[in-house]
Protein backbone atom coordinates (compact mmCIF):
# COMPACT_ATOMS: atom_id res chain seq x y z
CA UNK A 1 0.00 0.00 0.00
CA UNK A 2 2.95 2.32 0.69
CA UNK A 3 3.87 2.27 -2.99
CA UNK A 4 0.52 3.50 -4.21
CA UNK A 5 -0.10 6.03 -1.46
CA UNK A 6 0.58 8.80 -3.99
CA UNK A 7 -2.41 7.62 -6.00
CA UNK A 8 -4.69 8.53 -3.10
CA UNK A 9 -7.25 5.80 -3.65
CA UNK A 10 -10.64 6.10 -2.02
CA UNK A 11 -13.45 3.58 -1.88
CA UNK A 12 -15.89 5.55 -4.12
CA UNK A 13 -13.31 6.20 -6.86
CA UNK A 14 -12.17 2.58 -6.65
CA UNK A 15 -15.77 1.40 -7.07
CA UNK A 16 -16.11 3.79 -10.02
CA UNK A 17 -13.06 2.39 -11.78
CA UNK A 18 -13.94 -1.21 -11.01
CA UNK A 19 -17.36 -0.66 -12.58
CA UNK A 20 -15.72 1.01 -15.58
CA UNK A 21 -13.36 -1.94 -15.96
CA UNK A 22 -16.26 -4.38 -15.62
CA UNK A 23 -18.18 -2.49 -18.31
CA UNK A 24 -15.19 -2.69 -20.66
CA UNK A 25 -14.83 -6.39 -19.83
CA UNK A 26 -18.49 -7.04 -20.60
CA UNK A 27 -18.19 -5.08 -23.85
CA UNK A 28 -15.17 -7.16 -24.85
CA UNK A 29 -17.01 -10.38 -24.06
CA UNK A 30 -20.06 -9.14 -26.00
CA UNK A 31 -17.81 -8.27 -28.93
CA UNK A 32 -16.42 -11.82 -29.02
CA UNK A 33 -19.64 -13.70 -28.20
CA UNK A 34 -22.02 -11.64 -30.33
CA UNK A 35 -20.09 -9.91 -33.13
CA UNK A 36 -22.05 -7.02 -34.62
CA UNK A 37 -21.96 -4.79 -37.65
CA UNK A 38 -21.90 -1.00 -37.66
CA UNK A 39 -25.23 0.68 -38.07
CA UNK A 40 -26.36 4.21 -38.86
CA UNK A 41 -28.71 5.81 -36.33
CA UNK A 42 -30.17 9.24 -35.69
CA UNK A 43 -26.75 10.91 -35.68
CA UNK A 44 -26.32 9.63 -39.25
CA UNK A 45 -22.90 8.22 -38.45
CA UNK A 46 -22.00 4.52 -38.36
CA UNK A 47 -21.64 3.39 -34.76
CA UNK A 48 -20.72 0.17 -33.02
CA UNK A 49 -21.59 -0.82 -29.46
CA UNK A 50 -18.28 0.66 -28.31
CA UNK A 51 -19.05 4.00 -29.99
CA UNK A 52 -22.43 4.10 -28.33
CA UNK A 53 -20.86 3.30 -24.94
CA UNK A 54 -18.34 6.10 -25.48
CA UNK A 55 -21.07 8.60 -26.35
CA UNK A 56 -23.10 7.50 -23.32
CA UNK A 57 -20.15 7.90 -20.95
CA UNK A 58 -19.19 11.33 -22.28
CA UNK A 59 -22.81 12.43 -22.11
CA UNK A 60 -23.06 11.09 -18.55
CA UNK A 61 -20.05 13.20 -17.55
CA UNK A 62 -21.62 16.29 -19.15
CA UNK A 63 -24.98 15.64 -17.49
CA UNK A 64 -23.35 15.28 -14.05
CA UNK A 65 -21.33 18.47 -14.50
CA UNK A 66 -24.38 20.42 -15.68
CA UNK A 67 -26.33 19.07 -12.73
CA UNK A 68 -23.61 20.18 -10.29
CA UNK A 69 -23.48 23.60 -11.95
CA UNK A 70 -27.21 24.31 -12.14
CA UNK A 71 -29.08 22.00 -9.76
CA UNK A 72 -26.51 21.66 -6.99
CA UNK A 73 -25.92 18.65 -4.78
CA UNK A 74 -28.28 19.25 -1.88
CA UNK A 75 -29.35 16.11 -0.05
CA UNK A 76 -32.48 14.66 -1.59
CA UNK A 77 -33.50 12.57 1.40
CA UNK A 78 -31.95 10.95 4.42
CA UNK A 79 -32.08 7.21 4.84
CA UNK A 80 -32.68 6.12 8.43
CA UNK A 81 -29.55 3.99 8.62
CA UNK A 82 -27.23 4.55 11.53
CA UNK A 83 -26.80 8.30 11.89
CA UNK A 84 -28.73 8.80 8.67
CA UNK A 85 -27.28 8.35 5.20
CA UNK A 86 -27.84 11.38 3.00
CA UNK A 87 -28.68 10.75 -0.62
CA UNK A 88 -27.33 13.55 -2.81
CA UNK A 89 -29.57 14.90 -5.54
CA UNK A 90 -26.65 14.17 -7.87
CA UNK A 91 -28.03 10.63 -8.08
CA UNK A 92 -30.86 12.10 -10.14
CA UNK A 93 -28.21 13.06 -12.71
CA UNK A 94 -26.98 9.48 -12.61
CA UNK A 95 -30.53 8.32 -13.24
CA UNK A 96 -30.88 10.71 -16.19
CA UNK A 97 -27.54 9.46 -17.52
CA UNK A 98 -28.70 5.85 -17.35
CA UNK A 99 -31.93 6.67 -19.16
CA UNK A 100 -30.04 8.60 -21.81
CA UNK A 101 -27.57 5.73 -22.17
CA UNK A 102 -30.45 3.35 -22.85
CA UNK A 103 -31.82 5.81 -25.41
CA UNK A 104 -28.41 6.14 -27.06
CA UNK A 105 -27.92 2.37 -27.27
CA UNK A 106 -31.32 2.01 -28.92
CA UNK A 107 -31.37 4.93 -31.34
CA UNK A 108 -27.87 6.21 -32.14
CA UNK B 1 -11.01 -20.52 -49.03
CA UNK B 2 -11.52 -20.15 -45.31
CA UNK B 3 -9.51 -17.61 -43.38
CA UNK B 4 -8.00 -18.84 -40.15
CA UNK B 5 -9.15 -16.68 -37.31
CA UNK B 6 -6.40 -16.21 -34.78
CA UNK B 7 -6.62 -13.54 -32.15
CA UNK B 8 -3.26 -14.31 -30.55
CA UNK B 9 -1.71 -11.35 -32.34
CA UNK B 10 -3.44 -9.17 -29.75
CA UNK B 11 -0.80 -10.28 -27.24
CA UNK B 12 1.74 -8.36 -29.32
CA UNK B 13 -0.05 -5.20 -28.22
CA UNK B 14 0.68 -5.96 -24.56
CA UNK B 15 3.93 -3.95 -24.33
CA UNK B 16 2.17 -0.87 -25.69
CA UNK B 17 -0.69 -1.45 -23.29
CA UNK B 18 1.74 -1.61 -20.38
CA UNK B 19 3.45 1.61 -21.45
CA UNK B 20 0.15 3.41 -21.90
CA UNK B 21 -1.05 2.11 -18.53
CA UNK B 22 1.94 3.63 -16.78
CA UNK B 23 2.11 6.84 -18.78
CA UNK B 24 -1.58 7.64 -19.20
CA UNK B 25 -4.10 5.40 -17.46
CA UNK B 26 -2.58 5.33 -13.97
CA UNK B 27 -1.91 9.11 -13.93
CA UNK B 28 -5.45 9.76 -15.17
CA UNK B 29 -6.90 7.54 -12.43
CA UNK B 30 -4.77 9.43 -9.93
CA UNK B 31 -6.14 12.74 -11.22
CA UNK B 32 -9.67 11.40 -10.71
CA UNK B 33 -8.73 10.39 -7.16
CA UNK B 34 -7.20 13.80 -6.45
CA UNK B 35 -10.25 15.62 -7.82
CA UNK B 36 -12.37 14.12 -5.04
CA UNK B 37 -9.98 14.99 -2.20
CA UNK B 38 -8.03 17.77 -0.56
CA UNK B 39 -4.42 17.47 0.47
CA UNK B 40 -1.91 19.46 2.47
CA UNK B 41 0.99 17.38 1.21
CA UNK B 42 2.74 14.41 2.80
CA UNK B 43 0.34 12.05 1.00
CA UNK B 44 -2.46 12.88 3.42
CA UNK B 45 -5.79 13.21 1.69
CA UNK B 46 -9.21 14.26 2.90
CA UNK B 47 -12.45 13.32 1.18
CA UNK B 48 -14.16 16.28 -0.47
CA UNK B 49 -16.70 14.58 -2.76
CA UNK B 50 -17.72 16.73 -5.70
CA UNK B 51 -16.82 19.88 -3.76
CA UNK B 52 -14.09 20.99 -6.16
CA UNK B 53 -16.37 20.51 -9.15
CA UNK B 54 -19.05 22.55 -7.40
CA UNK B 55 -16.55 25.33 -6.81
CA UNK B 56 -15.16 25.04 -10.32
CA UNK B 57 -18.54 25.49 -11.98
CA UNK B 58 -19.69 28.30 -9.68
CA UNK B 59 -18.52 31.68 -11.05
CA UNK B 60 -18.90 33.36 -7.65
CA UNK B 61 -16.02 31.36 -6.11
CA UNK B 62 -12.34 32.12 -6.69
CA UNK B 63 -11.67 28.86 -8.54
CA UNK B 64 -14.84 29.03 -10.64
CA UNK B 65 -14.27 32.67 -11.50
CA UNK B 66 -10.73 32.00 -12.62
CA UNK B 67 -11.68 28.89 -14.60
CA UNK B 68 -14.61 30.48 -16.42
CA UNK B 69 -12.66 33.68 -17.08
CA UNK B 70 -9.71 31.79 -18.55
CA UNK B 71 -12.08 29.58 -20.53
CA UNK B 72 -13.74 32.70 -21.94
CA UNK B 73 -10.37 34.22 -22.80
CA UNK B 74 -9.30 30.98 -24.44
CA UNK B 75 -12.45 30.77 -26.58
CA UNK B 76 -12.06 34.44 -27.57
CA UNK B 77 -8.43 33.79 -28.47
CA UNK B 78 -9.36 30.75 -30.58
CA UNK B 79 -12.14 32.70 -32.31
CA UNK B 80 -9.84 35.62 -33.15
CA UNK B 81 -6.97 33.55 -34.50
CA UNK B 82 -9.39 31.42 -36.56
CA UNK B 83 -11.01 34.55 -37.98
CA UNK B 84 -7.59 35.82 -39.04
CA UNK B 85 -5.69 32.66 -39.97
CA UNK B 86 -8.32 30.95 -42.11
CA UNK B 87 -9.07 33.83 -44.56
CA UNK B 88 -5.39 34.82 -44.58
CA UNK B 89 -4.34 31.23 -45.26
CA UNK B 90 -6.79 31.03 -48.16
CA UNK B 91 -5.48 34.30 -49.63
CA UNK B 92 -1.88 33.11 -49.29
CA UNK B 93 -2.73 29.78 -50.92
CA UNK B 94 -4.57 31.51 -53.78
CA UNK B 95 -1.66 33.82 -54.49
CA UNK B 96 0.93 31.04 -54.54
CA UNK B 97 2.28 30.02 -57.95
CA UNK B 98 0.80 26.84 -59.40
CA UNK B 99 3.95 25.65 -61.18
CA UNK B 100 7.60 26.41 -61.76
CA UNK B 101 10.57 26.67 -59.43
CA UNK B 102 8.88 29.34 -57.29
CA UNK B 103 6.53 26.68 -55.89
CA UNK B 104 9.38 25.01 -54.02
CA UNK B 105 10.62 28.36 -52.71
CA UNK B 106 7.16 29.30 -51.44
CA UNK B 107 6.63 25.92 -49.79
CA UNK B 108 9.97 26.05 -47.97
CA UNK B 109 9.40 29.60 -46.76
CA UNK B 110 5.88 28.76 -45.59
CA UNK B 111 7.06 25.63 -43.81
CA UNK B 112 9.76 27.45 -41.84
CA UNK B 113 7.61 28.81 -38.97
CA UNK B 114 5.98 25.40 -38.55
CA UNK B 115 9.37 23.82 -37.85
CA UNK B 116 10.25 26.13 -34.96
CA UNK B 117 9.48 24.78 -31.46
CA UNK B 118 6.85 26.61 -29.46
CA UNK B 119 9.15 27.92 -26.76
CA UNK B 120 11.58 29.25 -29.37
CA UNK B 121 8.71 31.05 -31.13
CA UNK B 122 7.77 32.51 -27.75
CA UNK B 123 11.33 33.63 -27.06
CA UNK B 124 11.67 35.15 -30.54
CA UNK B 125 8.56 37.28 -30.03
CA UNK B 126 9.36 38.04 -26.44
CA UNK B 127 12.59 39.69 -27.55
CA UNK B 128 11.17 41.01 -30.85
CA UNK B 129 8.48 42.93 -28.98
CA UNK B 130 10.58 44.42 -26.20
CA UNK B 131 10.48 48.24 -26.27
CA UNK B 132 14.13 48.58 -25.26
CA UNK B 133 16.00 46.08 -27.44
CA UNK B 134 13.36 44.39 -29.64
CA UNK B 135 13.12 45.43 -33.28
CA UNK B 136 9.29 45.53 -33.28
CA UNK B 137 8.84 47.18 -29.90
CA UNK B 138 11.59 49.74 -30.45
CA UNK B 139 10.36 50.65 -33.95
CA UNK B 140 6.74 51.04 -32.83
CA UNK B 141 7.73 53.25 -29.93
CA UNK B 142 10.03 55.33 -32.14
CA UNK B 143 7.11 55.83 -34.53
CA UNK B 144 5.19 57.30 -31.62
CA UNK B 145 2.95 54.30 -30.92
CA UNK B 146 2.97 53.53 -27.22
CA UNK B 147 3.53 49.80 -27.31
CA UNK B 148 4.46 47.71 -24.29
CA UNK B 149 3.19 44.14 -24.01
CA UNK B 150 4.34 43.88 -20.41
CA UNK B 151 2.04 46.58 -19.04
CA UNK B 152 -0.75 47.03 -21.60
CA UNK B 153 -3.42 44.36 -21.93
CA UNK B 154 -4.31 45.23 -25.52
CA UNK B 155 -0.65 45.14 -26.57
CA UNK B 156 -0.19 41.77 -24.85
CA UNK B 157 -3.19 40.30 -26.68
CA UNK B 158 -2.07 41.80 -29.99
CA UNK B 159 1.41 40.31 -29.53
CA UNK B 160 0.13 36.85 -28.66
CA UNK B 161 -2.34 36.87 -31.57
CA UNK B 162 0.16 38.17 -34.13
CA UNK B 163 2.62 35.56 -32.90
CA UNK B 164 0.10 32.77 -33.37
CA UNK B 165 -0.83 34.09 -36.81
CA UNK B 166 2.85 34.23 -37.73
CA UNK B 167 3.40 30.70 -36.45
CA UNK B 168 0.36 28.91 -37.82
CA UNK B 169 -1.09 30.68 -40.87
CA UNK B 170 1.36 28.62 -42.94
CA UNK B 171 -0.41 25.46 -41.87
CA UNK B 172 -3.75 26.72 -43.15
CA UNK B 173 -2.10 28.03 -46.33
CA UNK B 174 -0.33 24.72 -47.02
CA UNK B 175 -3.50 22.71 -46.45
CA UNK B 176 -5.50 25.03 -48.73
CA UNK B 177 -2.76 24.90 -51.34
CA UNK B 178 -2.96 21.10 -51.33
CA UNK B 179 -6.72 21.42 -51.84
CA UNK B 180 -6.27 23.88 -54.69
CA UNK B 181 -3.68 21.69 -56.42
CA UNK B 182 -6.17 18.86 -56.59
CA UNK B 183 -8.56 20.85 -58.82
CA UNK B 184 -8.21 19.65 -62.43
CA UNK B 185 -7.44 22.31 -65.06
CA UNK B 186 -10.67 21.40 -66.87
CA UNK B 187 -12.67 23.28 -64.21
CA UNK B 188 -10.74 26.49 -64.85
CA UNK B 189 -11.04 26.07 -68.63
CA UNK B 190 -14.78 25.60 -68.34
CA UNK B 191 -15.00 28.70 -66.14
CA UNK B 192 -12.99 30.66 -68.69
CA UNK B 193 -15.31 29.60 -71.50
CA UNK B 194 -18.29 30.67 -69.41
CA UNK B 195 -16.61 34.01 -68.81
CA UNK B 196 -16.69 33.58 -65.04
CA UNK B 197 -15.19 36.37 -62.94
CA UNK B 198 -12.31 35.72 -60.52
CA UNK B 199 -14.78 35.86 -57.60
CA UNK B 200 -17.16 33.41 -59.29
CA UNK B 201 -14.29 30.98 -59.87
CA UNK B 202 -13.36 31.22 -56.20
CA UNK B 203 -16.92 30.81 -54.97
CA UNK B 204 -18.06 28.05 -57.31
CA UNK B 205 -14.89 26.03 -57.87
CA UNK B 206 -12.08 26.71 -55.44
CA UNK B 207 -13.98 27.11 -52.16
CA UNK B 208 -16.12 23.96 -52.56
CA UNK B 209 -13.02 21.98 -53.52
CA UNK B 210 -11.18 23.26 -50.44
CA UNK B 211 -14.05 22.34 -48.11
CA UNK B 212 -12.47 19.27 -46.58
CA UNK B 213 -8.99 20.67 -46.08
CA UNK B 214 -10.50 23.82 -44.60
CA UNK B 215 -12.42 21.70 -42.12
CA UNK B 216 -9.20 19.96 -41.11
CA UNK B 217 -7.43 23.33 -40.83
CA UNK B 218 -10.17 24.89 -38.68
CA UNK B 219 -10.38 21.94 -36.31
CA UNK B 220 -6.60 21.56 -36.01
CA UNK B 221 -6.16 25.25 -35.31
CA UNK B 222 -9.03 25.26 -32.83
CA UNK B 223 -7.61 22.34 -30.87
CA UNK B 224 -4.10 23.76 -30.87
CA UNK B 225 -5.17 27.23 -29.80
CA UNK B 226 -7.51 25.85 -27.16
CA UNK B 227 -4.63 23.93 -25.59
CA UNK B 228 -2.06 26.70 -26.08
CA UNK B 229 0.41 27.07 -23.24
CA UNK B 230 4.05 27.62 -24.13
CA UNK B 231 3.90 30.62 -26.45
CA UNK B 232 1.83 33.02 -24.31
CA UNK B 233 3.55 31.72 -21.19
CA UNK B 234 6.99 32.55 -22.57
CA UNK B 235 5.94 35.94 -23.95
CA UNK B 236 3.61 37.37 -21.30
CA UNK B 237 3.58 34.79 -18.51
CA UNK B 238 -0.20 35.18 -18.55
CA UNK B 239 -0.08 38.90 -17.79
CA UNK B 240 -0.44 41.80 -17.47
CA UNK B 241 -2.63 40.81 -14.54
CA UNK B 242 -4.48 37.77 -15.80
CA UNK B 243 -5.29 39.18 -19.21
CA UNK B 244 -3.53 36.48 -21.27
CA UNK B 245 -3.93 33.62 -18.79
CA UNK B 246 -5.47 30.83 -20.83
CA UNK B 247 -6.91 27.64 -19.35
CA UNK B 248 -3.69 25.61 -19.46
CA UNK B 249 -1.71 28.45 -17.86
CA UNK B 250 -4.34 28.75 -15.12
CA UNK B 251 -4.17 25.00 -14.61
CA UNK B 252 -0.40 25.02 -14.13
CA UNK B 253 -0.67 27.98 -11.75
CA UNK B 254 -3.17 26.11 -9.58
CA UNK B 255 -1.43 22.75 -9.73
CA UNK B 256 2.22 23.72 -9.46
CA UNK B 257 2.05 27.31 -8.19
CA UNK B 258 -0.44 26.88 -5.38
CA UNK B 259 -0.10 23.08 -5.19
CA UNK B 260 -3.90 22.77 -4.94
CA UNK B 261 -3.99 19.26 -6.36
CA UNK B 262 -7.72 18.77 -5.83
CA UNK B 263 -8.75 21.99 -7.58
CA UNK B 264 -6.27 21.43 -10.38
CA UNK B 265 -7.45 17.85 -10.84
CA UNK B 266 -11.09 18.92 -11.10
CA UNK B 267 -10.16 21.66 -13.56
CA UNK B 268 -8.06 19.35 -15.71
CA UNK B 269 -10.83 16.75 -15.84
CA UNK B 270 -13.36 19.29 -17.11
CA UNK B 271 -10.76 20.70 -19.52
CA UNK B 272 -10.01 17.17 -20.66
CA UNK B 273 -13.70 16.47 -21.18
CA UNK B 274 -14.10 19.55 -23.40
CA UNK B 275 -11.08 18.53 -25.47
CA UNK B 276 -12.27 14.92 -25.64
CA UNK B 277 -15.66 16.03 -26.99
CA UNK B 278 -14.11 18.35 -29.58
CA UNK B 279 -11.67 15.59 -30.61
CA UNK B 280 -14.51 13.13 -31.01
CA UNK B 281 -16.51 15.58 -33.13
CA UNK B 282 -13.34 16.29 -35.14
CA UNK B 283 -12.66 12.60 -35.71
CA UNK B 284 -16.29 11.76 -36.53
CA UNK B 285 -16.66 14.63 -38.97
CA UNK B 286 -13.32 13.85 -40.60
CA UNK B 287 -14.00 10.18 -41.10
CA UNK B 288 -17.56 10.75 -42.30
CA UNK B 289 -17.13 13.90 -44.38
CA UNK B 290 -17.93 13.36 -48.02
CA UNK B 291 -19.29 9.86 -47.44
CA UNK B 292 -22.58 9.75 -49.27
CA UNK B 293 -25.14 7.52 -47.64
CA UNK B 294 -28.47 6.71 -49.13
CA UNK B 295 -31.18 8.32 -47.03
CA UNK B 296 -32.90 5.76 -44.88
CA UNK B 297 -36.47 5.09 -45.61
CA UNK B 298 -38.72 4.42 -42.63
CA UNK B 299 -37.48 4.12 -39.05
CA UNK B 300 -33.99 3.21 -37.94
Amino acid sequence: MENIAWMAWTLPTAIFFVMLALTLGVMTWLGIAYPEAERVGILRIPTTRGDRLFISLVLAAVIHLLWIAFAGTDPLLTLPIGEGVEISSLWLATLISLVSAVAIFRTV
Amino acid sequence: MDKTINQKAWFLVLPVFAVVAFSAILPLMTVVNYSMQDTFGNNQFFWNGVGWFKELLDPSTDLGGRFLASLGRNLLFSAIILAIEVPLGIVVALSMPREGWTVAVCLVILALPLLIPWNVVGTIWQIFGRPDIGLLGYTLNTLGIDYNYVSNEFDAWATVIVMDVWHWTSLVALLCYAGLKSIPDAYYQAAQIDGASRWAVFKAIQLPKMNRVLLIAVLLRFMDSFMIYTEPFVVTGGGPGNSTTFVSIELVKIALGQFDLGKAAALSLVYNLIILIVCWVFYTVMTNAGVERPAKKGGA
